[in-house]
Parts: structure tokens; C-alpha cells; sequence
């Protein structure tokens, strides 16, 4: 066998190991849940920012959709006049607040009582406990949604789970969520939906506890200058709206996380340059660096 | 090379006054000062610094955290939430953590491959490499408990089938389980045992960690070529110029890692370690974190369950007699040109495995899960063993300066020109 | 030893080069860098969003304290007293002699105009923390158990070990049967 040098050796092992990986992906993919589309988020990519009209819209979708049967118990309402989210304004916030009922005590005679809300207070959660909250969903607790964008992901597959760690795709739950959304339809004629199931074409095994929550017109929207609505009051809209609002309730620090990053990464690659070329000073009082080991034709033995 | 320098002088009173009572300036100046280093060390050598940064991150980062976490059941995942969302840079203290659990182990699967590719096993470094396998098992035992902490989904289903495990010891099995949970099943008692024993193991690896770089001094570094110092012109000392090459791979490893905290920090995680605990649902595909799918394949593979469990920790186990299967006489692979292709074939059978481990355990997944389960112990058993007696290897050069240098008269050190050192970085 | 074998050529240099220039580039680079490492772990002790949105003004509702009656709040953790004084209580607490006290301070110093009726101070003594009971003491203040500090209907203290008076937390009122702890009166 002729002899290879370790970089050649090196590169051979990588090539056999992406060609086995990817030789066994499609067997795995195939016959499985379809794949989400990917979505174009604001927030994705090493400058993401989020959409503040956005995050608003996906609140109002939240709260009049969605928080009837799924809490947000991570969110307190002080998080919505916060940097780096919807930023509403310190008064709609405690406006909101106090619109919700809190329950708080024990007071000076030993019970619970309710109050208003105050913005240091967390969302309530719509059930008092998961017993409660499955008997009143047909058996299924609906799932708190603050970090749902991160408790949810798909099979991304050869290469793709080695390209996105280069791509910063770090937004699988959110196209994930949109996808299921928007993927209420009719069964296949040769499948059988057991009762109290729905069909979506995104969920993994296709049958969903939860019946489809979006219907077109549902949420009105702010209006723009024109008194048109900001954005369209379709099933996708309020999909991608809500799941951008939901994507910061299990982000809120996304923005200042992103920002910080590029300063270290900018840093770092600064100190590593000055760094480098200090190492190369140094090694020039011994003459410079060699490294490794001999190749074979000065000692090649035939 | 062991023995304490009488060559350092402290230059003012204090300093003398305080070396002649406890001489620990001089033992850091044998060790890390004046210390011989071979001179021809490539970037593969950088891999102890970085991890012993990784180590002192991941105390300091784990410390701050503990500041806010608390162990128990009913609090633990929202005493996460809490760091992430409310504490002042808590977001980064915990990926930098999470993360930096994952950095650790990439560092130190380059240092163990390092050390097999180089033979930096074989005698006199015996009891050096052992106390490395020690580090790495407790490396996973600190990883394993850490990652049921956050107490999601997979922190307690994984928990719940590693533990499972050990009743698979005969007799005694079913005891020793509920001993390690402290009830019948994994719960709060569990939760909180993990949590102590989390914060203690890491200080224990810097015990070890110290043994390791003590036994490390008597011998010295390997190298390339695999053969020792013969003169001074073979090494440099230490400091200035291994500490400033480790310096610059730390920072580029920083970079690395910081890579991962700030732009894809849930990228080496699992989505369903973001849903809470529940011992009333089972996840999908219950997956340990990458560094342990290799080992989670071969535990697999055997279909009896203790079987699994004595493959699983063979598998590590059989790293400490290298030193004694390994018959060659040539240290280096650099010089053994049919090993070398054993040993990245080794690789690439260790990679093939890890992503086997995260596959669910089923149809054809299982028989190349067995079949690169014989082919890792046959590596060891057979490959090393055999290839010792039965390869030709490339004869060895004179010195570590010859190899890097070429045969030069005179030996000045310094480059000669065109025909000199062809690994020369510039 | 081989150490003192080891090939090293250094050269002198007299003055400072580029290369000197690098290092102290370099190092600099490796101090700023090691100084914003740091700055993070410090600002995480802090108090955290939650302690701090906790610790807002809380709101109080004096209506119902009876006149004599001292009510205990909470206010960022810190235990304060809301004293609804009698006629009898605030006239033995204008009555005094403010020179002769050992943390001088007149009674209208310690409330607020026009509601001298509410004294508001923190709860514990000022010597070690404990905390003093009511209606108590020489002066029907407040008297501490643990070693004996007494303090007067305006939470001054007059004799024990307690250096000075029970402090003031910050407060305002919003209507006249309704106080803000935590936060001053706004202009």
C-alpha cells in the first residue's frame, strides 16, 4: 500500500465517514414526517434582531388565542417593556398587569385571595395544576408555550446537521411550529383519525390532541397609516407572528446574546492575530518553529 | 528530568525566606519554567493547556451557577429558567457551562486520539496514560450527573436508564439501584445526591489532574517522531516558548467555543431537555449527549443487558492496557505505515459508532452497531497486538533535531535552507 | 541538567523595537480581555431581575390601622413598622428636649407634613438587628429584649446600647389613607 502523509490520511478518514453518514441518511429519512419549509426570521442568522411590530402582533395572537388553554408561567409582564422584546411601554404594562388576577396571601386571617396584577408578577397559568388543565382538554394537558420554540426540533439529516452549525440555524422549533400551524387538512383517504385526534401534516405519527387554533381573520390586527391592517390577518401570519412572540418569551436575552457574541468573536480574533504573530517572534530566538516529524523520503529505507 | 531544581535562585529576601520553608516557586520554575519541551511539538500538543482552561471554566462558571440553582424536584428547571432569564448574564453563565461540557470533551477526544496515534501510552508513560483514563472516567461521571440538573425530559429519563443499569449486577443489582436513587425509583432524594456529587468530582479531577502532570514531568513530552531527547538542542524550555504557543491555542479555542455559546448555544443539546421532567411520558428517542453516544451504541449492540453493561465499560477499560497489547517497538505512528491505516479505519469505526448511538435501536442500525463493536475490541486485541510483530516500520531518525532539521553539520540549530525541515512552519 | 543545555539565543535590545511593540500590544490585548471576562461573573451577583422587580414600591392601605395599633409590612425583605400614633404619643414626641438626645433629630424630621399622626420606621434595633417590641420601654416606643435599647414614640432611641434612631425607609403618601414604601415623593 503506498505510504500517505497524516494530512492525506486525515482528509480519507473524513471523506469515508461523511460518505457512510451520508450513504445511511435518506434510509432513515424516508417514510417519515415530512420536513417544515424553512422560514426567513428576522431573527436568525449572527445579526438577528426581532421585529418589535411583530412580537406585538404574536402577544395579541397569544392572548387571544392561545393563553385560554396554554400558559406562558416563565414570561413575567415586566418582560414586555424590557429591552430586546416587544418593548411595549412601562404604563400598557401595568395596565395589562392589572388586568390579570393574581392569587397572593395568606392574608391576616389564613386564606388566599386574588388581586390585581402588578408588572413584577408572572403570567398566571390558565389551569391550576396539569390534572386539572388534561381534564378540561380531553386528556392532554396543553403544554406551557414560553419555550416551546426550544423544546421542539425536526430531523435535519446529512449534511445538514453538519452545515448548520456553520449556517447558526439554531431555528428549527420555529419553522417546526409554523409548519404544524399551518398543516391542519383532511386525512388521506386510507387514514383513520382515532377519536379526538386531528390531522396535521407536520405533527410526528400526524394525529394532534390540539384542533386547529387558527382561522383567518380571527385576531384584528393594528392598523398602518392607510387603515390597512400591519400585516395580513391570515392562518400564516398570525403562525409566524405568534411563533416570533414565542421564539422571545424562550429567548428574551437573543439580542443582547447575538450582539455580545460578534464584540467577543471580533476580540478574540483580534488577540489571537497578536497572539500569533508574538508566538512567531518568540520562536524566532530558536530559529522558528519546526514541527512534526520527518517525512519518509529523507529516510526512506526501500 | 524529575528532580527539583537547585538552579532557581530567588532573587529578594522574602523570597528566599519563604523558598527554603515551602519551595513552590522553585518546583514552578523546574516545571513550568526551565522545563525541556521537545522542540518539534505540533498544535496536538496544545490539547493539555486547553484542557485544563476547560477544567478551571467549567469549575468557575459551575460555582456562579450553583449560586442560583436549586436541587430540588419541584424547583430545579425553573431555578434554570430563572438563571437564564433574571440573573444578570445568567444566560451566558449557562451555556457557557452546557457548552463548555461539550468543549471539554471535543478537546479531550483529540488528546486521547493524539496520545494513540503517537504512542504516548507506551513506557515509560504508563502510569501517566492510566491516570488519563482515570481523568476521563470521571470526566463522565461528572457530565452524566451534571446533565440531569436542569431535570428536563432527558436529565430524568437518562438518568432513569443509566441507573437502570446496575441492576443488572447479579443478585445485589436491584440493592445497589435504590441505594444510587435513594428511593424506588429516580426522584428528588436522586436529584439532590447528583447535585453534591457534581460540585465534588470536578475537584477531584484536579487532584488527579495534578498526579497527571506530575508523572508527565518525569519522562517529559512525547513527540512526533516518537524518540526521546537526546541532546539540548532537541528542546526548548518551557516558558517562553510552549507557554505562548499553548496561550495562542487557548484563544483559538476560545473562539471555537464561543462559536457555540453565542450563536448555536442549543445545538449540542435536545430539544426535549426543554420540556420538564415528567415520569408519566418517555421521550421518543432517549439519546445521552453526543461525547457519550459512541459508548451509549456499544452498550446497545449486546442485546443482553449485562452483556451491554460489561461491553460499555470494556470499552474505556481497555484503554489502560494498551501500554501491554501494543507490541511495536516504534513508538510513533508517523513511522508505521500499515498501523496507520488501522488506526484512522479506528477512527472512523469510533465516529461510525457515535452517530449509530443516536439512532433508535432498530433494524440494520443494530447489526453495525455489533459490527463496530467487534471491530473496536478487535482493534485492541487483535490490530495491536499483531501489527507490533508483524508490520516493517520506517527507520527512525537519529534525533528529534535531524528529523525537523535535516542532518546538518555542525548542528547550529538555526535552519539551514532549501533542504531543511520540511514540516518548517514559516 | 538539560535545562541549562537548551538551545536559546536571545538577543539584547537597547531600545524598544516593534517587537516590543507587540508584546505590549499583545499583552494589553490579554489584560482588556481578561478584565471583560471577569465583568460579567461580578455583575451576575448582583440582584437579579426577579429580586429587583420584587423589590418595587409596595403600595399600603392605612385605612384600616386603628389609632395605638403599629402594623407590620415587608418591604425588600426588610420588616418596617406603620404606627398609627395617638394625640397623647405625637405630643410626647414634639416634647422633647432634641439636644439632650443621642441621635438628635426633631420629631417633624421623622414624618411627613401634615400626617404626623404615621411614623414609619424600620424594624429592627439599631445596635444588632433584633427586633424591638411595641408600646414598650420608658417611653412607650418601642424596647428591644436582646440587650435592652429604648426607643420613644418617634423611634428615637434613649438609652440601651443603640447607636441611632430607627431609620427611615423611603415613602410617600398617594391620598391620605394610602402610603408608597419604597418610593420618594415625586415633585
Amino acid at each position: 500500500m503506498r505510504e500517505l502523509g497524516k494530512d492525506k490520511m486525515m482528509k480519507r478518514t473524513l471523506l469515508i465517514a461523511a460518505a457512510v453518514l451520508g450513504f445511511a441518511a435518506p434510509a432513515y429519512a424516508a417514510g417519515e414526517t415530512p420536513v417544515p419549509p424553512q422560514q426567513k426570521w428576522s431573527f436568525a442568522g449572527p445579526f438577528g434582531t426581532f421585529d418589535r411590530a411583530q412580537l406585538q402582533r404574536g402577544f395579541k395572537v397569544y392572548r387571544e388565542v392561545c393563553s385560554s388553554c396554554h400558559g406562558l408561567t416563565y414570561v413575567a409582564f415586566r418582560n414586555l417593556s424590557e429591552e430586546g422584546g416587544p418593548e411595549f411601554s412601562e404604563a400598557q404594562v401595568k395596565a395589562l398587569a392589572a388586568e390579570y388576577q393574581i392569587t397572593d396571601g395568606p392574608n391576616e386571617a389564613g386564606d388566599m385571595f386574588q388581586r390585581p396584577g402588578r408588572p413584577a408578577d408572572r403570567f398566571p397559568a390558565p389551569f391550576p395544576n396539569d390534572n386539572a388543565a388534561a381534564a378540561a382538554n380531553g386528556g392532554k394537558a396543553p403544554p406551557d408555550l414560553s419555550l416551546m420554540p426550544k423544546a421542539r426540533t425536526y430531523e435535519r439529516g446529512f449534511p445538514w446537521f453538519i452545515l448548520d452549525v456553520f449556517r447558526q440555524y439554531s431555528e428549527n422549533g420555529a419553522d417546526y411550529m409554523v409548519a404544524l400551524l399551518n398543516g391542519y387538512e383532511e386525512p388521506p383517504a386510507d387514514f383513520q383519525v382515532p377519536e379526538g385526534g386531528h390531522y396535521n401534516h407536520y405533527y410526528p405519527g400526524h394525529v394532534i390532541a390540539m384542533p386547529q387554533p387558527l382561522s383567518d381573520g380571527q385576531v384584528e390586527y393594528p392598523k398602518n397609516e392607510a387603515g390597512q391592517p400591519q400585516a395580513p390577518e391570515t392562518v400564516d401570519q398570525y403562525a409566524k407572528d405568534v411563533t416570533a412572540f414565542l421564539t422571545w418569551t424562550a429567548e428574551p436575552h437573543l439580542e443582547a446574546r447575538k450582539r455580545l457574541g460578534f464584540q467577543v468573536m471580533l476580540f478574540l480574533l483580534v488577540l489571537s492575530g497578536l497572539l500569533y504573530f508574538t508566538k512567531k517572534k518568540v520562536w524566532a530566538r530558536v530559529g522558528g518553529e519546526v514541527e512534526g516529524h520527518a517525512t519518509p523520503p529523507m529516510t526512506h529505507n526501500p | 528530568m524529575s528532580e527539583h531544581s537547585t538552579t532557581y535562585v530567588p532573587k529578594s529576601a522574602f523570597g528566599k525566606w519563604f523558598e527554603s520553608r515551602l519551595p513552590i516557586a522553585g518546583l514552578i520554575h523546574s516545571s513550568f519554567i526551565a522545563f525541556p519541551v521537545p522542540r518539534n511539538l505540533t498544535y496536538f500538543w496544545t490539547f493539555g493547556a486547553i484542557l485544563a482552561f476547560m477544567l478551571v471554566s467549567q469549575i468557575v462558571t459551575g460555582v456562579f451557577l450553583a449560586m442560583y440553582y436549586t436541587p430540588n424536584a419541584a424547583m430545579a428547571f425553573q431555578s434554570v429558567e430563572h438563571i437564564m432569564r433574571d440573573v444578570n448574564y445568567g444566560w451566558l453563565l449557562r451555556y457557557l457551562h452546557a457548552n463548555g461540557a461539550s468543549m471539554f470533551f471535543v478537546a479531550v477526544y483529540v488528546h486521547i486520539f493524539r496520545n494513540f496515534y503517537y504512542g504516548s501510552y507506551k513506557a515509560p508513560r504508563e502510569v501517566l496514560y492510566i491516570l488519563g483514563v482515570i481523568i476521563f472516567l470521571l470526566m463522565m461521571a461528572t457530565a452524566f450527573m451534571g446533565y440531569v440538573l436542569p431535570w428536563g425530559q432527558m436529565s430524568f429519563w437518562g438518568a432513569t436508564v443509566i441507573t437502570n443499569l446496575f441492576s443488572a449486577i447479579p443478585g445485589v443489582g436491584e440493592t445497589i439501584v435504590h441505594y444510587l436513587w435513594g428511593g424506588y425509583s429516580v426522584g428528588n432524594p436522586t436529584l439532590n445526591r447528583f447535585f453534591s456529587l457534581h460540585y465534588l468530582l470536578p475537584f477531584m479531577i484536579v487532584g488527579v489532574v495534578i498526579l497527571h502532570i506530575w508523572a508527565l514531568h518525569v519522562p517529559g513530552q512525547n513527540n512526533p517522531t516518537g524518540i526521546p531527547i537526546k541532546s539540548g538542542k532537541d528542546a526548548v524550555p518551557f516558558t517562553p516558548y510552549a507557554t505562548i504557543k499553548d496561550i495562542f491555542a487557548v484563544v483559538v479555542f476560545m473562539l471555537f467555543f464561543a462559536w457555540w455559546v453565542f450563536y448555536v448555544p442549543n445545538y449540542l443539546g435536545h430539544a426535549d431537555n426543554y420540556i420538564p421532567a415528567n415520569p408519566a411520558v418517555t421521550p421518543a428517542h432517549i439519546v445521552p449527549e453526543w461525547y457519550f453516544l459512541p459508548f451509549y451504541a456499544i452498550l446497545r449492540a449486546i442485546p443482553d443487558k449485562l452483556g451491554g453493561v460489561i461491553a460499555m465499560i470494556s470499552a474505556i477499560l481497555i484503554w489502560c492496557l494498551m501500554p501491554w497489547l501494543d507490541t511495536s517497538k516504534v513508538r510513533s505512528t508517523a513511522y508505521r505505515p500499515l498501523y496507520k491505516q488501522f488506526f484512522w479505519l479506528f477512527v472512523v469505526v469510533c465516529v461510525v459508532l457515535g452517530w449509530l448511538g443516536s439512532r433508535p435501536a432498530e433494524g440494520w442500525y443494530v447489526i453495525a452497531s455489533q459490527i463496530c463493536t467487534v471491530y473496536y475490541f478487535a482493534h485492541f486485541l487483535i490490530v495491536l497486538p499483531v501489527l507490533g510483530f508483524v508490520e516493517r516500520p520506517l527507520p527512525l531518525p537519529n534525533s528529534i533535531l535531524e528529523s525537523v532539521m535535516g542532518v546538518q553539520k555542525g548542528g547550529a540549530g538555526m535552519p539551514a535552507g532549501a533542504n531543511a525541515a520540511p514540516h518548517s512552519k514559516g | 541538567m538539560l535545562e541549562s543545555q537548551v538551545a536559546e539565543t536571545t538577543t539584547h535590545v537597547a531600545e524598544p523595537t516593534r517587537r516590543d511593540f507587540l508584546y505590549i500590544a499583545t499583552g494589553a490585548a490579554a489584560v482588556v480581555g481578561g478584565a471583560t471576562l471577569v465583568w460579567p461573573f461580578v455583575q451576575s451577583l448582583a440582584p437579579d431581575a426577579a429580586t429587583e422587580a420584587a423589590g418595587a414600591p409596595v403600595e399600603v392601605d392605612l385605612s384600616p390601622i386603628a389609632e395605638g395599633q403599629i402594623v407590620k409590612v415587608f418591604w425588600r425583605g426588610k420588616l418596617i413598622f406603620i404606627r398609627h400614633r395617638t394625640p397623647e404619643e405625637i405630643k410626647a414626641a414634639q416634647d422633647v428636649n432634641v439636644g439632650s438626645l443621642r441621635d438628635p433629630q426633631p420629631d417633624s424630621a421623622r414624618v411627613k407634613e401634615g400626617h404626623d399622626q404615621w411614623l414609619i420606621v424600620y424594624g429592627n434595633c439599631t445596635h444588632l438587628g433584633c427586633v424591638p417590641l411595641g408600646q414598650q420601654g420608658e417611653y412607650h416606643g418601642w424596647f428591644c429584649p436582646c440587650h435592652g435599647s429604648i426607643f420613644d414614640t418617634s423611634g428615637r432611641v434613649r438609652g440601651g446600647p443603640a447607636p441611632i434612631n430607627l431609620p427611615i425607609p423611603p415613602y410617600s403618601f398617594a391620598s391620605d389613607t394610602k402610603i408608597v414604601i419604597g418610593q420618594e415623593a415625586t415633585a
